[in-house]
């Protein structure tokens, strides 16, 4: 039964998550597939943070590359005219990529307090660096034109559905690659990392490399993650960089835990919801339903949701 | 289970299938009953830096002007009909802190959750930017009723969002042709702006202008202190050190009030002849902590400039306010009532051409085109951006206390008509500062 709910074959798990995902988005109403949308790309720079956070370390600037990737899209959107949200996304892959090749092997070196803050400070760089750019909007930022899909150009909610199945495709397919990374060797050994360093070490495997590695592959999913959100806003500005963002992919990442990927964006979904609903309800107060929220999960789910969807599979371990 | 258990849980199922059914055919009534409604979203800052400056006070003044609308007949022809046209308004705030990504989470929220008949809000200008396409895309009318930046009329065009307010350019304009029809002394400028979109444009346009009105007039320093500083010792060194003419500062909120505080005790208002292009809202707090002499802009004839004018509409504003906050309204409440009368005046012309249906987003847009209306900051037109830009008058005057009434007032108020402090159609606002201001209409 729980080879059922959980199957072990990632490809047929990605297939069957996929297919639910396309069921639901065309049933949802506007408000909410704009929604899940936006929450599936932030979500995907959560599970960057998520990546790191198996190796024990908590990255608070992964907004770095949310904004690379909006920026690199918004800024190729408004020069050269491209508006293909699959070159846009290659863009974003390839801007943050390059930036977290620059960084990675640097930040690598580094552990606990010092890697967040550096990580932190990197991105507050570029939220400065964008502020004072008048010819890119300054704080105002600028306005990215709606996506076309391979010619495509859909408007109304057919752009809206559009652009959610695009976002499911990539979250399962990325979701489902990560998932492959972390069970592999080399994903693995990320997680022995958390345990004890020297001992890998000892092992014969370099646990820089280990750590820069996974860097990149949380630096692509934060440049994706940003595309789509750009595109889906229709403007980008350097708050995607500042460092309340990046904490609240931090605080997605902690709402999911580490066992679960689809957790990860599920945790995104709920954090969305209950924000766009206590801000209509409780206009004044807003900010405090939405941290007594964070609170009581925190409390009830220490080891985050993700923990409710892993917990059937651990007894299959042990046999 | 036994029979006689099975039969209550079906009575008692029943029961409930029962309320549930007469619950939803009373929200089915309540939804015919909404026919007569009609449902604004009011965004602004209900937290955060720019909350107690801006937004609630503009919240306090649009729940005002809603409820003596509702009531109708409080207000003077043409806006005696109660509601939009007989509908009554039904207002949901929202906080607009957060971004411009949350907003337009939030917008989309408003408009495809909440059905909302249209949306009037935006504080900042990267809101300004991000909501319009959206609003188009959604086919939402929405007003955008406080940002200043030029761009969003200047770099885009939009069917379905309107800015009954006039854009920042005024205020900067308005402040340089002060200086040059008082002959101020300024031979030499120095300015201290936040380092964000605002403060830089103010501060372009400031000195643009200048650069035209008062052409001897030299940029000795210009400082640019992140927002939300809060302390600005160094920067009054600066200033103090370089003992410019005249001091520029578009400051506004908990910033403003804290430089006037630092700056004031260190004499720098004795030096220099300081004005602040939007420092009227901070008057209430500050009391007689605001020096004698600065020169005020309230972006636009707002706050006591209107005041000192007298209108029907402002001292119905200012006397409703006043009680109801025991405070003096300054230019948040008055432009968002410049939002909801311009709002209501456009409801009300659709309405007449459509026979007195509820009007859609398109009629509102073909409406609110081009129209203008009386409020208590003076005339307000929709000249620019193709009908959609708002141009207003404005008025620059200087501080003074008054012990007798122990009040701070403003004398020496210059009143500048619309056409005298904002381009014409179809020209960038710094371009037309750069070329001379041809065109310029001034009384």
């Amino acid at each position: 039964m729980t080879e059922f709910i959980f199957p072990r074959s990632i490809p047929l798990a990605c297939a069957l998550a996929l297919a639910v995902l396309v069921v639901v988005g065309l049933i949802l109403p506007d408000w909410a597939m704009f929604l899940a949308t936006m929450a599936f790309s932030k979500g995907m720079v959560a599970l960057g943070v998520v990546c790191l956070m198996r190796s024990g370390l908590v990255s608070f600037g992964q907004g770095l590359y949310y904004c690379i990737g909006a920026y690199a899209s918004g800024l190729m959107a408004t020069w050269i005219g491209i508006s293909d949200i699959f070159l846009m996304s290659l863009l974003g892959i390839i801007a943050s990529g390059i930036v977290a090749v620059i960084f990675g092997p640097l930040l690598a070196t580094y552990r606990g307090i010092f890697f967040a803050m550096l990580t932190l400070s990197l991105s507050m760089i570029l939220y400065g660096t964008l502020s004072k750019m008048s010819v890119l909007g300054g704080t105002d930022g600028l306005n990215v034109s709606a996506p076309t899909f391979l010619g495509y150009h859909p408007e109304g909610r057919a752009l809206g559905l559009s652009l959610y199945m695009f976002t499911c495709a990539v979250i399962v397919v990325y979701g489902g690659l990560v998932r492959t990374l972390f069970d592999s060797e080399r994903g693995l050994i990320s997680l022995a990392i958390r345990d004890n360093e020297l001992r890998v070490e000892y092992l014969g495997t370099s646990v820089r490399t280990e750590i820069a590695v996974t860097y990149i592959v949380a630096a692509i999913a934060g440049g994706i993650g940003g595309v789509i959100s750009g595109a889906a806003i229709g403007h980008v500005d350097p708050e995607y960089a500042y460092w309340t963002t990046s904490g609240e992919f931090v605080f997605v990442a902690i709402l999911s835990g580490y066992f679960s990927i689809p957790a990860v964006f599920l945790g995104s979904v709920v954090l969305e919801i209950v924000r766009s609903f206590s801000n209509l309800y409780f206009p004044n107060t807003w900010q405090m339903s939405l941290g007594i929220f964070l609170l009581i999960v925190i409390l009830l789910f220490p080891k985050g949701l993700g923990s409710l969807l892993s917990r059937s599979k651990k007894p299959e371990k042990k046999q | 289970m036994s029979s006689e258990n099975w039969k209550n849980t079906v009575k008692k199922t029943a029961t409930k299938f029962a309320a549930a059914v007469a619950i939803t055919g009373a929200i089915g009534v309540g939804a015919a009953a909404a026919q007569e409604t009609f449902k604004v979203g009011i965004v602004t800052f209900l937290s955060g830096g720019a909350a107690e400056s801006f937004g609630i006070p503009a919240w306090n003044g649009g729940e005002l002007l809603i409820n003596l609308l509702n009531q109708g007949g409080v207000l003077p022809p043409p806006y005696d009909q109660p509601g939009f046209g007989g509908m009554m308004i039904e207002a949901i705030p929202v906080d607009e802190s957060g971004g411009a990504t949350k907003q337009v989470q939030e917008f989309r929220n408003l408009v495809q959750r909440e059905n909302v008949d249209a949306v009037l809000g935006y504080v900042s200008s990267g809101d300004c930017l991000a909501i319009p396409p959206v609003a188009d895309e959604l086919k939402a009318f929405t007003i955008l009723y406080d940002c200043g930046t030029p761009r969003v009329f200047e770099e885009g065009s939009y069917e379905y969002v309107f800015r009954t307010a006039a854009h920042a350019a005024m205020d900067n304009i308005s402040l340089a042709r002060y200086m040059e029809s008082r002959g101020i002394e300024a031979n030499t400028i120095a300015g201290i702006n936040q380092d964000y979109a605002w403060g830089q444009d103010s501060w372009a346009d400031f000195v643009a202008s200048m650069s035209v009105l008062v052409p001897d007039a030299e940029v000795e320093t210009a400082l640019f202190p992140k927002i939300f500083a809060g302390q600005y010792g160094t920067e009054i060194s600066a200033l103090i050190r370089v003992n410019a003419d005249v001091v520029h500062s578009s400051l506004w909120g908990g910033d403003l009030q804290a430089f006037v505080l630092q700056a004031g005790p260190r004499g720098l208002f004795e030096r220099s002849q300081v004005a602040l292009a939007a420092g009227d809202h901070v008057m209430p707090q500050l009391g007689n902590k605001m020096p004698d002499g600065v020169i005020i802009g309230a972006r636009g004839m707002n706050g006591l400039a209107a005041r000192a004018n007298a209108s029907p509409l402002t001292n119905l504003l200012w006397e409703a306010y006043e009680e109801e906050y025991g405070v003096f309204p300054v230019q948040a409440p008055f432009r968002m009532w410049q939002g909801i009368l311009g709002l209501k005046v456009a409801v009300e012309t659709a309405m007449a051409a459509n026979g007195g249906n509820k009007p859609t987003a398109e009629e509102l847009a073909a409406a609110m085109t081009g129209q203008e209306w009386e409020a208590p900051s003076g005339l307000i037109q929709m000249v620019l951006g193709n009908g959609h830009q708002a141009i207003q008058p404005n008025a620059i005057g200087t501080t003074k206390w008054d012990d007798a009434t122990g009040q701070m007032t403003l004398v020496d108020i210059e009143y500048y008509s619309a056409t005298c402090v904002n381009p014409p159609a179809g020209v960038k606002a710094i371009d037309w500062i750069h070329d001379g201001f041809p065109g310029a209409v001034c009384d």
